[in-house]
């Protein structure tokens, strides 16, 4: 079952952020041979006439990929909204990463920050995507705010640590069976990705994993086989796993040896 | 006039918020907030700046 994403069904289930990549090329070709169809990006201060930033806008651009622009960074609901009205003008999309952060060490969100900054922009019209954790009553919350898509972390922010939380991220994904769900962060491996997508989340969102691997382009491709198979496995209906063993091949018929 | 922006003192004509970022050279895509408000492209050239005005202007950048 396809769950679209404030009304857009997208190509496939990866999300891509577009930072410390070695070069724009690296980047651009990641996006290329994985199928990325959401570049995640945000803004930072320009300098004048020699800005980089509209350099980096028409690399962009030239991807040809839907648009999501964070709030990366921000600790307040002000801070937050502000970039936010921002972050649409510039980028032309109602669509927004929301991320208000509420620790220094682990980057995890400011939940109760969250919920208000989620609903102030839902009032101006955003499509919010909110970085969240996998509580339950913040997702109750962030639901009844406006949000009609949840982005709990897998792990902290660049950790690579994959899914510390499976019970929750599976109860997260019980509670809301028609809220789009992706796991956004901490992912490390393509593992990480398909174990994600077997439980049945609609997307991923990752950057680090695949910037900072030794080669981004290769690693980026293995994350989409990955993010494909867990997709397929979770259609499929697997079996469910049980404590004791029993046998595959047929025990009727066995020759008396 | 002089003004901060993006941390950075500066001395403009001004007095609009259009004829500053003119001034120093600013286009394409940018967004702009004056004391930590939001101000629309739109709005940026009847925006009257004042003296000790805090003026932030973004641009497209990497994210994750």
């Amino acid at each position: 079952m396809a769950r679209s994403f404030y009304g857009v069904e997208l190509e496939n289930a990866l999300m891509l952020g577009t930072a410390q990549y070695p070069s724009p090329a690296i980047l651009a070709e990641a996006f290329e041979t994985s199928g990325a169809a959401v570049a995640t990006v945000s803004l930072r201060r320009e300098g004048g006439a020699d800005g980089s930033g509209q350099d980096f806008w028409r690399l962009i651009q030239d991807l040809k990929v839907r648009v999501l622009p964070n709030t990366a960074g921000c600790h307040t609901v002000k801070e937050a909204v502000t970039t936010a009205q921002m972050a649409r003008e510039v980028f032309e999309t109602n669509w927004i990463k929301l991320e208000v952060i509420g620790h220094e060490d682990t980057l995890q969100p400011d939940v109760f920050a969250l919920v208000v900054a989620a609903e102030e922009l839902t009032k101006l019209g955003f499509n919010v995507f909110p970085y969240c954790t996998e509580d339950l009553t913040v997702a109750n919350r962030l639901v009844n705010a406006g949000c009609e898509v949840l982005m709990p972390w897998g792990s902290p922010i660049g950790s690579g640590l994959g899914l510390n939380n499976e019970y929750g991220l599976r109860t997260l994904r019980a509670h809301f069976p028609d809220i789009p769900l992706v796991v956004d962060a901490g992912l490390g491996v393509p593992s990480h990705a398909c174990k994600a997508m077997e439980m049945g989340f609609d997307a991923v969102l990752l950057n680090t994993a695949v910037a900072k691997a030794g080669d981004p382009v290769a690693t980026a491709a293995a994350f989409a086989l990955a993010i494909e198979a867990g997709r397929l496995a979770n259609e499929a209906d697997p079996m469910e796993p049980r404590d004791m063993a029993a046998p595959s091949t047929p025990v009727i018929g066995k020759a008396f040896l | 006039m002089k003004i901060d922006i993006n941390g950075k003192a500066h001395d403009v004509r001004g007095p609009m918020l259009a004829d500053a970022l003119e001034e120093l050279g600013y286009d394409g895509k940018i967004a702009t907030a004056v004391n930590e408000a939001f101000v629309a492209k739109t709005q940026r050239a009847a925006y009257v700046l004042k003296d000790g005005d805090r003026v932030e202007v973004v641009a497209p950048k990497q994210g994750g």
